[in-house]
């Protein structure tokens, strides 16, 4: 087969490349091999230079939020060029390592944190076609690899030869380590309307997107998630105002970039599965699969905008939470995770799995949202009028307080003096 | 021949990492070690195409239990100077069980070939890697579902190991669980 340049043109507005240069040269072993490695570094040069323009625009959404004007002084007006000389300055600083310090552990860790956030978008469905590989078990794939990432967090706390590291690993690893449960109990509900864990049969499966269908577990998703990629206001792994840095504080020069880098990377990451998991990912009412003329698929084009934008839409999400709240302290952290959030997503699970079972296959794609839709809302009231009995209760005991302050000691200690005075609350 | 040599450097690497596991003295890199090991084992079950068991292996052995056994490691220990010997007096004696118990399997997959052939419909155990249609490999995951909750399948050893998990959660919740003279 020899070249034909309107073949080719129209392969690049399919972004399909690389089965029209697979066609030409021939299904052989290298030629596999080298557009598979192209594929790679396509995919993770992209993702390393676009955490330049994220960390950018973060600084000037921040600072608009809090009414400051952020960077402003180096390329141009809009200071487009200040993380460039960031990250210049960042690659010519000296290589330090801390006397006493594990080398081992020490070096290994910034390099397997930003592998496990380069490798998770194997699975990430850019535009129809166009994903690393669609496994079968794409979301357990990425569940598999966000928990080894964990490891390189304990490596770094453990290598550096600093308590305070150590001790900043091990919030980090109780933190990552609880969110994980809710976080799968989240992805199991659109898993289970899916039937597949593969993400373009999820992406498949949204008629309807399933942010509209289970809402709730969005909501689980979107609040661990946060929670996994440490970011406000479950961003005390790094409190700069209080604790420095937490597990990286003996890190300097790209190697403390190298963590910066792969928490830009898995926000990024996040984002991107947030669209596509509960946003429909590339779909576009079927814009997605528009076809001009004789086989010019601009469809496929359109999708990778549509994806874009979704992913960006949610990603100003995490920017805009990181701008408005505070930060929680840590046994609210694990308190919000192991006695509202696991409960919670369990039951999820449990009635959206019933209620799919018991919806006729005849139902369309709409009324099946509409049954799942009702018992979401259902259950999210279900919990706020819990959460109020709760807190009225709590607030009987303590007099008025509202209990949400209070650290599990205090509030026992309340509920002890509570127990003395209940007479004179009563009145 | 290219699985081959991908299967012969994994299982090197996977054997390296357990014999470093044995003789290192600084427990944390030992237990650094392990997780490789870990990691190269999930790596055979990728060249078998069992995709899902290897990210279940990632999970499950390397994000879970290899994180408790390096924080038993360090809540125990004395922090930065762990250096533990590497062999005690019965290294001896667990050489021999380990021998005789890769003899029994090795002796009961063979004895046994015709009766339980590793590869169905074949009496030829050990040889070649067993043929997967396609189809099955695709729903591979929605198999093991189905067969794990399947009367004819394995839900006997499911529900067992169901009902050890839960017996092995409750039991942590009763030992965390504030005792009656803590509270007054």
């Amino acid at each position: 087969m020899s070249f034909n340049l309107n073949e080719f043109l129209k392969s690049l507005v399919s972004l399909t490349v690389s089965d029209y240069l697979r066609q030409l040269w021939g299904d052989q072993l290298w030629v596999g091999l080298v557009l598979d490695i192209l594929g790679v570094v396509i995919i993770s040069t992209f993702c390393l230079l676009i955490v330049i323009f994220l960390i950018w625009l973060e600084r000037k959404v921040i600072a608009r939020i809090q009414q400051r004007i952020g960077p402003n002084r180096v390329g141009g007006r809009y200071g487009l060029l200040q993380t460039v000389a960031d990250v210049i300055k960042l690659l010519i600083k000296e290589d330090i390592t801390p006397m006493g310090a594990d080398r081992v552990a020490y070096w290994l860790a910034p390099f397997l944190i930003v592998m496990a956030a380069l490798i998770v978008w194997a699975i990430m469905p850019f535009a129809p076609g166009v994903i690393g590989v669609d496994l079968n078990i794409g979301v357990f794939f990425f569940l598999a690899i966000s928990s080894v990432s964990v490891v390189s967090l304990l490596l770094a706390g453990w290598g550096s030869n600093n308590k305070y590291a150590l001790l900043g690993a091990f919030r980090s690893v109780a933190q990552l380590v609880s969110y994980e449960v809710p976080m799968i109990l989240a992805l199991l509900v659109p898993i289970l309307l899916a039937r597949s864990m593969s993400t373009v049969s999820i992406v498949a499966a949204q008629t309807v997107p399933f942010l509209l269908v289970v809402p709730l577990a969005a909501l689980i998703f979107f609040i661990s998630s946060l929670a996994e990629t440490g970011r406000t206001p479950f961003d005390l792994l790094e409190a700069e105002s209080e604790i420095v840095a937490g597990f990286h504080v003996e890190y300097g020069g790209m190697k403390f970039g190298m963590f910066f880098l792969a928490e830009f990377v898995n926000t990024l990451f996040m984002s991107g599965f947030f669209a596509t998991v509960f946003l429909g990912g590339y779909r576009f009412f079927g814009l997605e699969n528009l076809v001009i003329g004789d086989g010019w698929a601009v469809g496929n084009l359109i999708g990778l905008v549509v994806f874009f934008v979704k992913m960006f839409a949610v990603y100003f999400v995490y920017i805009w939470i990181r701008g408005t709240l505070p930060r929680v302290r840590v046994d609210q952290i694990l308190n919000y995770n192991w006695k509202f959030l696991v409960p919670v997503s369990l039951v999820l699970v449990m009635v959206t799995a019933v209620l799919d079972k018991f919806i006729p296959e005849s139902f369309s794609a709409y009324a099946r949202a509409g049954a799942h839709l009702t018992a979401n809302v259902l259950i999210a009231l279900v919990t706020i009028e819990i959460l109020r009995a709760y807190a009225r209760r709590q607030r009987r005991l303590t007099g008025g307080d509202s209990g949400l302050a209070v650290t599990a000691a205090e509030d026992h200690a309340h509920q002890e003096t509570a127990v003395h005075h209940e007479p004179a609350a009563a009145h | 021949m290219v699985e081959q040599i991908v299967f012969l450097i994994i299982s090197a690497f996977t054997l390296t990492m357990a014999v470093i596991v044995v003789t290192k003295r600084n427990l944390f890199h030992a237990a650094l070690a392990l997780m490789a090991s870990f990691l190269g084992v999930a790596g055979l079950y990728v060249t078998l195409d069992a995709g899902f068991l290897a990210a279940a292996q990632l999970l499950v052995y390397i994000g879970a239990i290899s994180i408790l056994v390096i924080f038993a490691i360090m809540m125990t220990r004395r922090l930065m100077q762990t250096s533990e010997p590497a062999f005690n007096t019965q290294a001896g004696f667990a050489l021999l069980t380990a021998v005789i118990g890769f003899g029994v399997v090795f002796w009961v997959f063979y004895v046994f070939r015709n009766i339980w052939p590793l590869v169905p419909d074949t009496a030829v155990p050990l040889a070649s890697k067993p043929v997967v249609p396609q189809e099955v490999l695709q729903n591979s995951v929605a198999l093991m579902g189905r067969a794990f909750v399947n009367p004819a399948g394995y839900v006997l050893p499911f529900e067992i190991a169901s009902v050890l998990l839960l017996a092995a959660l409750v039991g942590a919740i009763i030992v965390a669980w504030p005792k009656a003279e803590d509270k007054a």
